[in-house]
């Protein structure tokens, strides 16, 4: 559905060092420094999928999503969506794509959301019968009932984001472009946004691209992630398969009885002893964790086992500090 | 154009969630030309007339650029504010949508409370035409609504121009005033009161001349000439090259992206 082939975006950013006199020596003369935002990206994405956009700030994610959303011409590189290249036949493309930029309102502030969404139906062109039928799902889906009624500013931002999200579902998309769609939010209003994301996927078969810097947002809703850095796609896969590319190791932490004799278990490295508690880390590309619990059960009688794998959080840092972003 | 009717619409009840705000916004809007023109009245009082031009004459002249400059801050605001569109990055919110950029940004915004202003053009308007002793013809009431039009367009024009080179320079540019208030305080005064080199910039390169005061002279029977009433038609065209020059900002917008 979606194929993205090499594309590649080059900057050109007004280079201006501190100071007063640079200020105004910069009204006449400036120097430019190029930055690459992308470099041969290149990826294809099936329909119904959720895919995971990741990288630190400054990596080419939004830039990647605009040009996939056609606001942004590319340098080089090819990209057809749905049969069409977004940056060429711009009007006719973006009636299949719905964008929410988290941090910017669609919404009109001043006046009750359902007058915004009206609006949205006359710019969209949605015949009145599909209008109606889509926002009674997303009304019911959302929750969105008494929100309907009041005017935007007082919403909470919560509320708000379901609101946006609505918004650019109602001309039924194929495609959602989410741009930090959690940000801000408490967590009840990230599970109800999050819950949301994968109903619509489900139920619509829209495919989802979301950019995030919340992993909790990834590990609840991408099958996959792309992990962009310097402007480079850096990793393409899943989200097990991260976890397993970068952190093969396991910390078991075992609870057993009393038990005086020091724990024997070779090729895994104990962390802490105590006679009735021990915790245990294990490579399991060196070791099957299966032969860790035998050897274990056999010097000790567990009472309780617990095995903690690194959080995704936590790969993805050590990830941004290996390819040094 | 229904959208943009919508536009207005919607911008209308957000407009009217601050009512008091709003009626006063509007009084003193009422206000401002209202100093204006109690200058050229005193400016009249004191020295009779400008260059043959009496006191009505010059009154019907600033009644026809004040109701088009009106009327064009209050429907094309969009353009004048624009670059606050580019800064905010809403304008990505524009592209996304399946619609031309044109009627979306006359619609992103409405300056209702300028129509204090046009109430007060209106009155001097009246005021002047009853005062000169027209005579009335259909073709001269044509002309005089032409000259309107053509104002507006015209003074459209000159803001879509200046938001256009908000997209290379962001900021919008303080100088593009020149032409916007600058034309409007200047074409208040019928234009032979100036310079010849200032008369052919503002006829041929910007034609003001050409909303103003070629059918003005026609109107007032300074010229017997009818095609000088449908020179204001002249001024259209210059809605041409301001809609190419913001094809070529959004086209340059959308390679550079800031």
């Amino acid at each position: 559905m979606i194929q993205v082939e090499g594309i590649s975006k080059t900057f050109l950013v007004a280079k201006r060092p501190p100071g007063l006199k640079h200020a105004v020596k910069s009204l006449f003369h400036r120097e430019y420094t190029k930055v690459e935002a992308l470099q041969d990206i290149s990826f294809h994405i099936p329909k119904g999928e959720i895919v995971g956009y990741i990288g630190p700030n400054g990596a080419g994610k939004s830039t990647t999503i605009k040009v996939m959303s056609g606001i942004l011409v590319p340098d080089r590189g090819s990209c057809t969506i749905m049969g069409h290249t977004p940056w060429k036949d711009r009007v006719a493309y973006v009636k299949n794509i719905g964008v929410v930029f988290g941090q910017r309102s669609q919404l009109w502030w001043d006046v009750p959301v359902i007058d915004s969404f009206e609006l949205l139906r006359d710019i969209y062109r949605i015949p009145q019968g599909e209008y109606s039928s889509m926002l009674t799902l997303l009304t019911d889906t959302l929750d969105l009932g008494s929100l309907l009624h009041m005017p935007v500013r007082q919403l909470s931002l919560g509320q708000r984001m379901r609101c946006e999200i609505a918004a650019s579902l109602l001309h039924s998309p194929d495609i959602l472009f989410l741009d930090e769609p959690t940000i801000g939010l408490d967590a009840v209003s990230k599970i109800a946004v999050r819950n949301f994301i994968k109903t619509i996927n489900r139920e619509k078969g829209v495919t989802v691209i979301l950019t995030t810097h919340d992993m909790n947002d990834i590990e609840a809703l991408a099958n996959r992630i792309l992990l962009i850095g310097k402007g480079t796609l850096l990793y393409d896969g899943s989200v097990q398969g991260l976890r397993g590319r970068f952190s093969t190791k396991r910390t078991i932490t075992a609870d057993y009885r009393e038990n005086t004799v020091p724990l024997q278990l070779p090729g895994a490295s104990i962390l802490s002893w105590t006679p009735d508690r021990a915790v245990i880390s294990v490579d399991t590309e060196q070791l099957m964790m299966a032969e860790v619990l035998t050897q274990l059960s056999s010097q000790v009688e567990l009472l309780d086992v617990a095995i903690d794998t690194q959080p995704i959080e936590d790969i993805i840092v050590q990830m941004y500090k290996e390819y040094q972003l | 154009m229904n959208l943009y009717w919508k536009y207005m619409l919607m911008l209308f009840k957000s407009q009217m969630q601050y009512r008091t705000s709003f009626f006063f916004l509007a009084i003193g809007q009422c206000l401002t030309p209202f100093t204006v023109f109690a200058g050229i009245y005193f400016l009249f009082d004191k020295f009779g007339q400008l260059q043959g031009w009496s006191f009505y004459e010059v009154a019907l002249c600033f009644a026809v650029t004040h109701i088009a400059f009106t009327i064009t801050e209050c429907f094309a605001r969009g353009f004048d504010s624009f670059s606050s569109l580019i800064v905010t990055g809403d304008f990505d919110r524009l592209l996304v949508r399946p619609r031309g950029t044109v009627v979306q940004v006359l619609g992103s915004k409405f300056e209702f409370a300028r129509f204090g202003r046009l109430i007060l053009s209106g009155v001097v308007l009246a005021w002047a035409v009853s005062h000169i002793g027209i005579d009335w013809t259909m073709l001269k009431a044509i002309a005089l609504l032409l000259m309107i039009a053509s104002g507006v367009v015209i003074f459209t024009g000159i803001f879509i121009l200046a938001a256009a080179i908000s997209f290379w320079t962001v900021q919008g540019l303080e100088i593009v005033n020149i032409f916007t208030d600058g034309g409007r305080e200047m074409t208040q005064y019928p234009l032979d009161i100036y310079a010849k080199q200032v008369r052919q910039f503002f006829t041929f390169i910007i034609p003001f001349a050409c909303f103003n005061y070629f059918p003005l002279l026609y109107i007032l029977g300074r010229t017997e000439q009818a095609f000088y009433a449908f020179i204001p038609l002249a001024g259209f065209l210059f809605l041409i090259p301001c809609l190419l020059m913001w094809r070529i900002g959004v086209r340059h917008y959308r390679s550079t992206g800031s």
